[in-house]
């Protein structure tokens, strides 16, 4: 019988699961039920760990990043400005290749305040070297909280697991909690080899002069491109542990003659599979799942949109005076590919506007045009604004 | 799919009220859903919470814009703008108040009851919070889930006393509103 649980209590259940030693974190919406789970779990005596409450999530990410460094299995957990705030530290922990966990509950960035989901967060540190996952469900939550640390810990790089915040982190639906024995059979004890430790001195994150920064960046390229693998394998043998599939790189599906597919990134996968299904009228929809964001798999990405003739792009974020990111790299990558699909880009859903199961429909009749527009706000309500913002 | 909207004000416990729906469901072997409509979360605010109940796995996470029911814990919302908006024809409407459902001058072509679901919760709980007594009549009303399914979801919740408090409170509510009036609605509605 599964579990009735709010997302932000079954992600705090799963990390207590996996047994970090430090969490520290800083509590802002909506990532708050994260935290505050993870503190009951640990004032109720039920998960044993050193909780350092902090002044900041700049002090949330050193304090991981040095708990990390010294051997610990570490944790934190954050959101929106509280990642922005982070970032410098995001980019210390993979320069210096220290292996962490992270949920990012998404929401969006500010100015104007906006408390609400979407995934501006998340591509504002796209580049910061983390491995970065997105869950389509609270489900598939739980269960890549418990994979990003094997990930983390093999591929001594950090993971930031995504989820979107209300929509999954504040959302109550049924999950089966694996058992302590699947996560400990999954997960060994963290044995870091490079750890800071007095009876062997290492130095971490000195100076690197020019003589050597090119091939430290390059070496930290290289891994994260590598990290595919080791993502791949973890999502393999959960599933063989557990019997649960969460997805590793790239989910696809659809019927066979599907020519048009529409990529996604989180929960909005959901509801595209209902819209997908009570409208059979539509044409034959392939449904893309990236669930692996960094390091974009280009190959898994390839093959699933193979024999497409269009593909939509939906994004939960916008690149001022770009468009969309998943968009623009896409464009990218299928550049020089001869028999490449029209990329279409969209946001949708910016600052937590609802997505209706209509989206699927807008989706495909706002790129049936030959000139699509470079890029533009699919459920954008234009008479709100003047004349001249239009 | 059975999908209900909750409406309260901040403080009521609307969240607790959806969340307390669904777990009744999932206890039952059934799919569910319960996500709150966050606004600014003041107390005394108008808020909104969504609970879907399925057979199946529910995938969609857009909020319900047409509910089977509507569930309003404060009747001072029922004229708000907007609060039944996109209910379906023939939905039913179950209200917090001392009042008939007649003189609230609700839409006819709802189906109106009403519940003393404050006078209810202070009498049994002593504090007037309206929520678990309107979610035992509704679960009377509609036979969607047996009672017990929600006193097991309240045990998830409360212990002794207070458990015992929820569970004579649900018994009270439930024997308040015309038990399966609502059921054939319900029926339908989940088929």
């Amino acid at each position: 019988m599964p579990a009735a649980l709010e997302g932000s209590q079954a992600i705090a259940r799963a990390v207590a699961l996996c047994r970090p030693q430090v969490v520290a974190a800083y509590p802002i919406t909506p990532q708050t039920h994260i935290v505050e789970n993870i503190s009951k779990l640990v004032a109720d005596g039920r998960f044993d760990c050193e909780l350092v409450s902090v002044e900041s999530e700049f002090s949330a990410a050193s304090v991981v990043l040095g708990a990390a460094a010294a051997g610990a299995r570490a944790y934190t957990a954050s959101s929106s400005q509280g990642i922005l705030l982070m970032t410098e530290v995001l980019y210390d922990i993979s320069g210096m290749r220290i292996p962490l966990v992270l949920t990012c509950a998404n929401r969006a960035v500010s100015a104007p305040l906006n408390i609400w989901n979407d995934q501006q967060d998340a591509m504002a540190v796209r580049d910061s070297g983390w491995i970065m996952l997105f869950c389509a469900d609270n489900q598939e939550a739980v269960d890549t909280t418990v994979q990003a640390f094997r990930i983390a810990e093999r591929t001594e790089l950090p993971v930031m697991v995504c989820v979107d915040g209300f929509t999954l982190t504040h959302t109550l639906e049924p999950i089966d909690l694996p058992s302590q024995e699947d996560v400990d059979a999954f997960l060994p004890p963290f044995e870091f080899e490079r750890r800071l430790d007095p009876a062997r001195p290492i130095s971490q994150g000195t100076l690197v002069s020019p003589e050597w920064f090119p091939e430290v960046r390059h070496a930290n390229y290289q891994a994260l491109l590598a990290a595919e693998a080791e993502i791949e394998a973890a999502a393999r043998d959960w599933a063989g542990l557990v019997g649960r599939e969460t997805g590793a790189l790239v989910e696809a599906d659809g019927p066979g003659e599907a020519r048009t597919g529409v990529l996604c990134m989180g929960s909005i996968h959901g509801t595209l599979e209902a819209a997908r299904a009570a409208a059979p009228d539509l044409e034959p929809v392939r449904l893309i799942r990236l669930r692996c964001f960094r390091p974009l798999p280009l190959a898994a990405i390839e093959a699933a949109c193979a024999g497409l003739d269009r593909l939509i792009v939906l994004e939960r974020a916008i690149a001022p005076g770009l468009g969309g990111v998943l968009t623009t790299e896409l464009r990218a990558f299928f550049a020089d590919r001869a028999d490449a699909p029209r990329i279409y880009g969209f946001a949708v859903g910016l600052g937590g506007r609802d997505v209706p199961l209509e989206t699927l429909g807008r989706a495909l009749a706002s790129s049936a045009a030959d000139n699509p527009r470079h890029f533009a706000v699919l459920d954008l309500e234009p008479e709100k604004l003047p004349e001249e913002d239009r | 799919m059975l999908e209900i909207r909750i409406h309260g004000r901040g403080g009521q416990g609307n969240v607790v009220a959806a969340y307390l729906l669904a777990t009744a469901a999932i206890g039952e072997g059934r799919h569910a859903q319960a996500f709150p409509a966050f606004g600014a979360e003041r107390r005394g605010a108008p808020v909104a919470a969504f609970v879907r109940i399925a057979a199946h796995p529910i995938h969609r996470r857009d909020q319900v814009r047409s509910p089977d029911f509507l569930i309003i814990q404060d009747q001072t919302l029922v004229h708000v703008p907007g609060v039944t908006t996109g209910l379906k024809p023939g939905g039913g409407i179950l209200v917090n108040s001392e009042r008939p459902a007649a003189e609230l001058g609700l839409d006819p072509g709802f189906v109106t009851l009403t519940l003393p679901a404050t006078r209810l919760a202070q009498e049994y709980l002593g504090r007037p919070v309206p929520n678990t007594a309107l979610l035992a009549a509704f679960l009377s009303l509609t036979g969607a889930l047996p009672l017990e399914a929600l006193i097991e979801a309240l045990a998830q919740r409360f212990k002794g006393d207070i458990l015992e408090r929820n569970r004579k409170l649900v018994e009270a509510a439930a024997h308040e509103v015309p038990a399966g009036a609502w059921k054939e609605d319900e029926d339908a509605r989940s088929a």
